[in-house]
C-alpha cells in the first residue's frame, strides 16, 4: 500500500528550509497542484481541464455563478465524489508532490488530511464532545485528559468555547445555526489536517454568524491551507488571498484576490465582477 | 508555520496501521451485511424448493390434474386440490368484492371530509384495526357473527337474492351460518383496515396543487377524486388492492373458525367448503406421510405460487406509481 | 353583467347531486368501519375481561374436561417464543437493512433482495410453517420451540429489513458525506453515525415487527406446536397464546371456550400495546 508522502521528496523541499530563506514570497510552496483535471457526471463533462496550485498557508476562494463547477472542484479535492459511482476524475492533482486521483489512494487517510466543511451545518448525533472527539478517535489515541485538552483547543480555535464549556454533553443538535457550523468547523480542525475545504460555509447562516466565521478564517489560515468555495463576491474579497474565477466548468482566470478584483485581466470576469450578469 | 502544514500533510504510522486495519473491517462490513442481506433471497428459494420437493409424490402420482380435481378422500388415499383452491379463491373474491368499494369510502373520507381534528385519531385507529390479529376475527366470526348471520342475513338473503333465476343458486342450501359466504365476510372485515390504509396512503400522495387547480376551476370534491385523485394513484390504489389480495389469500385463522371445514364442493355459498389454509390447518397436524402428507404440500405450493404472483403484479403496480412521482429512478 | 347567466342549472344540480351522493357513500363507509371495528373489540373486551383472572397468569391450561385453569405456561411460551426471534431476527434485519441502504445503489444483488423482501412480507405464513416443519421437525422429528422462533423470524426479518432500509435511507446524505470528510471508514459511518440518527425508526421498525408475530398463530400451529404443561424447554413443543386460541375456541369445554377469550383478548392488549409504542417513540424522537 501506497503511504500518502514519498519520503524521498521530503528532503527535496525540505532544503527550502534549512537555507536562509525568509518568509513566503521566494518558495511559494504549494499544499495541491491541480494538472489537466477533467471531470464527469455520467457522460457530463463537469470540468474542462483546470490548472491551478493552492499555496499552503494561504486562503484561495472559487467563484463563479451557480453550476459553474467550483463546488465539483472543491469536491475533487478531497475525493469526496468517489462515494457516488458515476461521477470520476482524470487528470493529476498533487498533495505535497503526491498524486491523490491515483488509484491505490488510501481515501479514509486522505480525507483525515485534508478536511471538509459543509454548507449546511451537519453535527452528528452526539453531544458537542463526542462530535469533536469522534474525528480524533478515528486516527489518534489520546488519554482522557488529553483528549479534554484538544477539545478544548479545537473550540477555542472555532471561537466556541466560551458558548459551549458548560453544555460539552448536550446534544450538538441543540445549538444555534451559527454555532453549529462553528462546530463542524471545530471538528475538522480537532483532526489537525493540512488542508481545509470550506464548501459555502456561510451562505446558510446570518450576517452575524458569517462575520464570525470570516475571522476564524483570517485567523485559521496561518496555520492551515484553506480553499473557500463562494458564491458571496464580497466575501471572497474579505478573506481570501488568491481568487479563481470559473465559468461553465472551466478556469477562466486565477490570480491574488486584489489583481482580481480591481484589475481583472479578462473581460468574462470582470463582468462577473461588476455584475453585468450572474 | 508553513512548515506546520508540510508535516501535518504526512500521516502517522500509528494512522497508516489503522487505516490498513479500516480496510479490512469495511471488507467484512460489505460482505456481513451482504450475506444477512442474502438470507432473505435464501430463505425464499429454500421455501419453493421444500414445498416441491414435499409436494412431487402427490403431483407424481396425480399429475397437474391434482389441481383440478374435487377429491379429498384421506381413507383411500384419492386427492385433489379443486376443493381448497375453489375455497381460497371464492372467499377472497368475496371478501375483496366487499371489502375494496368500503376502503375506497374510508379513504375518501379520510383525506377529503374528515374534519382536521379528527383526521389522525381516525386515521390512527384504521391502522390500528389492521394491526388486529387474524384470530381474533377467526373467535369473532365463530361466535358472534356466524348465529347472527344463520339468524337473520342468510334467510333475508334467500328471501330476496336467492330469488333471481340463475343468481339464486348463489344463496339456496340450510342457513348453518359457517360457511363460504361467511368466510368471505369476515375475511373482508379483516382486510379492510389494511386496504384502506394503503389506498389512504396512496390518496394523500397527491400532490395538494393538483387537486387545488381543479377545486380551483369550480369541481365538486367527488369530481376532484374520480378526475384528479384516482386517475393519478391508479397504479397505487390497484397496487393496494393485490396486496390485500395477497393476504386474503393467504389468511389462515379468520377463515379457518367459519368456513365449516368440509371437503366438498357445492354451488352455493352458503354450503360449508374448505380453503388451502383451513385444510392445511386442520389436516397437517396429523397427516400420515404418504399421498395426504404430500398433497397438503401441493396445496401449500399452490397457495404460495397464487400469492407470490398476485403480490408481484402488485409490488410491480407500486414501483410504477412511485416512477411517476420521480421517486425512484 | 351576471357572469353566472352561462351555466345550465340543470347540470349543475346533477353534479351537486352526485357529489352529495358519493360523499354520503363514503361516509357511510367510514361509519361502517368504525362499526366493526368498535363490535369486534368490544365483543373481545367484555367476553376477554370476564374471563380474566388472577389464575389466568398462575395456572398453566387445564386437562381436556377438567376444570378451571389458566394460561400461564401459554404466557410464558408466547413470551420465550417471541423474546427469541426478536434476538435472531433483530441483527439480522437491521444488518441486511444497512446492506440494502448503504450499498444498494450499486448493487443487483440489492434490488432484487428488495423485491423479495416485500413478498415474504405478505407471504401467507402458514407456508412458512410447513417450511420449517420441513426442515427442522421433519429432521429432528419432534416439535420444538426453536422451530417456531425460527418460523416467527422468517415474518419479522422482512418485517424490520423493509423499516430499517427506510429510516436509513431518510438520514441526510449530508450527515454521511460530514462523516465521510474526517476519514471516517465506511463500516463506521454507518453504525455511528446513520445508524445512530436513524435508531428511533428503526426501534419502531423493530416493535412492530415484533406486534406483528405475536399475534401469528399458523407459523406455530406445525413448529412449537403447543404443551400443555408448563415448561422452558425449547427443545421440546412450547405451549403459546395463539395455538392455545385455536385449540380451545372450537372445543366443547366452556371452560376452554372462556380461556381462548381471555388469551385473545392478552394477545390484542400486546399487539396494540406495541403498535401504540412504536408510534409514540417514533413521533417523540422526531419532534425532540
Amino acid at each position: 500500500m501506497k503511504t500518502m508522502f514519498d519520503l524521498n521528496k521530503i528532503d527535496s523541499q525540505g532544503g527550502g528550509m534549512d537555507a536562509a530563506h525568509t518568509e513566503s514570497e521566494l518558495v511559494a510552496i504549494n499544499a495541491l497542484e491541480v494538472r489537466n483535471l477533467n471531470f464527469y457526471y455520467g457522460s457530463f463533462q463537469g470540468l474542462n481541464n483546470i490548472n491551478l496550485d493552492i499555496e499552503q498557508g494561504k486562503v484561495t476562494a472559487f467563484i463563479g455563478p451557480s453550476g459553474c463547477g467550483k463546488s465539483t472542484l472543491l469536491r475533487t479535492l478531497n475525493r469526496m465524489y468517489d462515494l457516488y459511482p458515476g461521477q470520476r476524475a482524470e487528470g493529476e492533482i498533487n498533495f505535497y508532490g503526491q498524486n491523490i486521483l491515483d488509484a491505490n489512494q488510501d481515501l479514509n487517510l486522505l480525507r483525515s488530511r485534508i478536511g471538509m466543511v459543509f454548507q449546511k451545518p451537519t453535527p452528528f448525533p452526539m453531544s458537542i464532545y463526542e462530535n469533536i472527539a469522534f474525528g480524533v478517535r478515528l486516527y489518534e489515541r489520546l488519554s482522557r485528559s488529553e483528549m479534554d485538552e484538544r477539545v478544548e483547543w479545537a473550540l477555542n480555535k472555532a471561537a466556541l468555547w466560551n458558548e459551549a464549556k458548560d453544555k460539552l454533553n448536550q446534544s450538538g443538535l441543540s445549538l444555534s445555526g451559527g454555532q453549529q457550523q462553528r462546530l463542524c468547523i471545530a471538528r475538522g480542525v480537532a483532526v489537525k489536517p493540512s488542508v481545509i475545504l470550506l464548501d459555502e460555509p456561510t451562505s446558510a447562516l446570518d450576517p452575524i454568524s458569517t462575520g464570525k466565521i470570516e475571522e476564524l478564517i483570517n485567523e485559521l489560515k496561518h496555520e492551515y491551507t484553506i480553499a473557500i468555495v463562494t458564491h458571496n463576491m464580497q466575501q471572497a474579497a474579505r478573506v481570501s488571498d488568491y481568487t479563481a474565477y470559473m465559468y461553465l466548468g472551466s478556469l477562466i482566470e486565477f490570480g491574488k484576490t486584489d489583481e482580481i478584483f480591481i484589475k481583472p485581466k479578462r473581460k468574462e470576469t470582470e463582468d462577473y465582477i461588476t455584475g453585468r450578469f450572474g | 508555520m508553513s512548515q506546520l502544514s508540510l508535516i501535518s500533510s504526512i500521516p502517522t504510522p500509528q494512522a497508516l496501521r489503522i487505516a490498513k486495519l479500516q480496510r479490512v473491517q469495511d471488507f467484512l462490513f460489505h460482505g456481513i451485511t451482504q450475506f444477512f442481506a442474502l438470507t432473505v433471497l435464501i430463505a425464499l428459494l429454500g421455501i419453493i424448493v421444500s414445498l416441491i420437493i414435499n409436494a412431487w409424490p402427490a403431483l407424481h402420482k396425480f399429475g397437474i390434474g391434482f389441481f383440478f380435481t374435487d377429491e379429498w378422500d384421506i381413507i383411500n388415499g384419492e386427492f385433489g386440490g379443486l376443493i381448497a383452491i375453489y375455497g381460497t379463491l371464492a372467499t377472497s373474491l368475496i371478501a375483496l368484492l366487499i371489502a375494496v368499494p368500503l376502503s375506497f369510502g374510508i379513504a375518501v373520507f379520510l383525506t377529503e371530509l374528515c374534519p382536521g381534528p379528527l383526521r389522525r385519531p381516525l386515521g390512527t385507529a384504521v391502522e390500528l384495526l389492521a394491526a388486529v390479529p387474524s384470530i381474533i376475527y377467526g373467535m369473532f366470526g365463530l361466535f358472534i357473527f356466524a348465529p347472527i348471520f344463520a339468524e337473520y342475513i342468510q334467510p333475508a338473503l334467500a328471501a330476496t337474492l336467492g330469488q333471481i333465476p340463475g343468481l339464486g343458486i348463489l344463496f339456496s342450501g340450510a342457513f348453518n351460518g359457517i360457511g363460504i359466504l361467511c368466510a368471505g365476510l369476515i375475511l373482508a372485515m379483516m382486510v379492510l383496515p389494511f386496504i384502506a390504509s394503503v389506498m389512504r396512503d396512496v390518496f394523500e400522495i397527491v400532490p395538494p396543487v393538483l387537486k387545488e387547480s381543479a377545486y380551483g376551476i369550480g369541481c365538486t370534491t367527488w369530481e376532484v377524486v374520480r378526475n384528479v385523485v384516482l386517475p393519478y394513484t391508479k397504479a397505487g390504489v390497484i397496487g393496494g388492492v393485490m396486496l390485500g389480495l395477497g393476504r386474503a389469500l393467504g389468511e389462515t385463522m379468520a377463515v379457518t373458525f367459519v368456513i365449516g371445514n368440509a371437503h366438498r364442493l357445492s354451488a352455493s355459498l352458503f354450503a360449508p367448503g374448505n380453503s388451502i389454509a383451513s385444510t392445511l390447518a386442520n389436516e397437517f397436524g396429523e397427516a400420515e406421510l404418504g399421498p395426504h402428507y404430500s398433497s397438503l404440500f401441493a396445496l401449500g405450493l399452490a397457495l404460495f405460487m397464487i400469492t407470490f404472483i398476485v403480490l408481484a403484479i402488485a409490488k410491480w403496480m407500486l414501483i410504477s406509481m412511485e416512477k411517476k412521482q420521480g421517486l425512484k429512478t | 353583467m351576471n357572469n353566472l347567466s352561462n351555466i345550465n342549472p340543470a347540470v349543475f344540480a346533477k353534479r351537486k347531486r352526485a357529489n352529495k351522493i358519493g360523499l354520503i357513500l363514503s361516509t357511510v363507509a367510514m361509519g361502517l368501519g368504525m362499526l366493526f371495528l368498535l363490535w369486534i373489540l368490544s365483543i373481545l373486551f367484555i367476553k376477554g375481561f370476564s374471563s380474566l383472572s388472577p389464575s389466568i397468569f398462575v395456572e398453566s391450561t387445564p386437562a381436556p374436561g377438567s376444570d378451571g385453569g389458566g394460561l400461564s405456561n401459554a404466557i410464558v411460551g408466547s413470551l420465550l417464543l417471541v423474546g427469541c426471534c426478536t434476538l435472531i431476527s433483530t441483527p439480522i434485519g437491521v444488518l441486511a437493512g444497512l446492506y440494502l441502504s448503504e450499498y444498494g445503489d450499486r448493487s443487483k444483488v440489492a434490488s432484487i433482495t428488495r423485491f423479495v423482501t416485500d413478498i415474504m412480507l405478505s407471504a401467507p405464513s402458514i407456508v412458512i410453517g410447513l417450511f420449517v416443519y420441513a426442515l427442522v421437525v421433519a429432521q429432528v422429528r419432534h416439535f420444538s420451540g426453536w422451530a417456531g422462533t425460527i418460523a416467527l423470524a422468517l415474518i419479522a426479518i422482512p418485517v424490520v429489513v423493509r423499516t430499517t432500509e427506510n429510516m436509513l435511507r431518510l438520514v441526510p446524505g449530508s450527515l454521511r458525506e460530514a462523516a465521510y470528510a474526517l476519514g471516517t471508514p465506511k463500516w463506521k459511518v454507518a453504525f455511528m453515525i446513520t445508524l445512530r440518527a436513524a435508531q428511533s425508526g428503526v426501534i419502531t421498525g423493530i416493535l412492530l415487527a415484533l406486534a406483528r408475530v405475536s399475534g401469528e398463530t399458523a407459523p406455530l400451529l406445525f413448529t412449537a406446536l403447543n404443551n400443555q404443561f408448563f415448561s422452558t424447554n425449547m427443545n421440546a413443543p412450547m405451549a403459546n397464546l395463539p395455538v392455545v386460541i385455536f385449540q380451545f375456541a372450537m372445543s366443547p369445554y366452556d371452560n376452554w371456550v372462556d380461556l381462548a377469550w381471555a388469551a385473545a383478548l392478552l394477545i390484542t392488549f400486546a399487539v396494540l400495546g406495541l403498535n401504540i409504542l412504536a408510534r409514540v417513540v417514533f413521533r417523540e424522537k422526531v419532534q425532540g
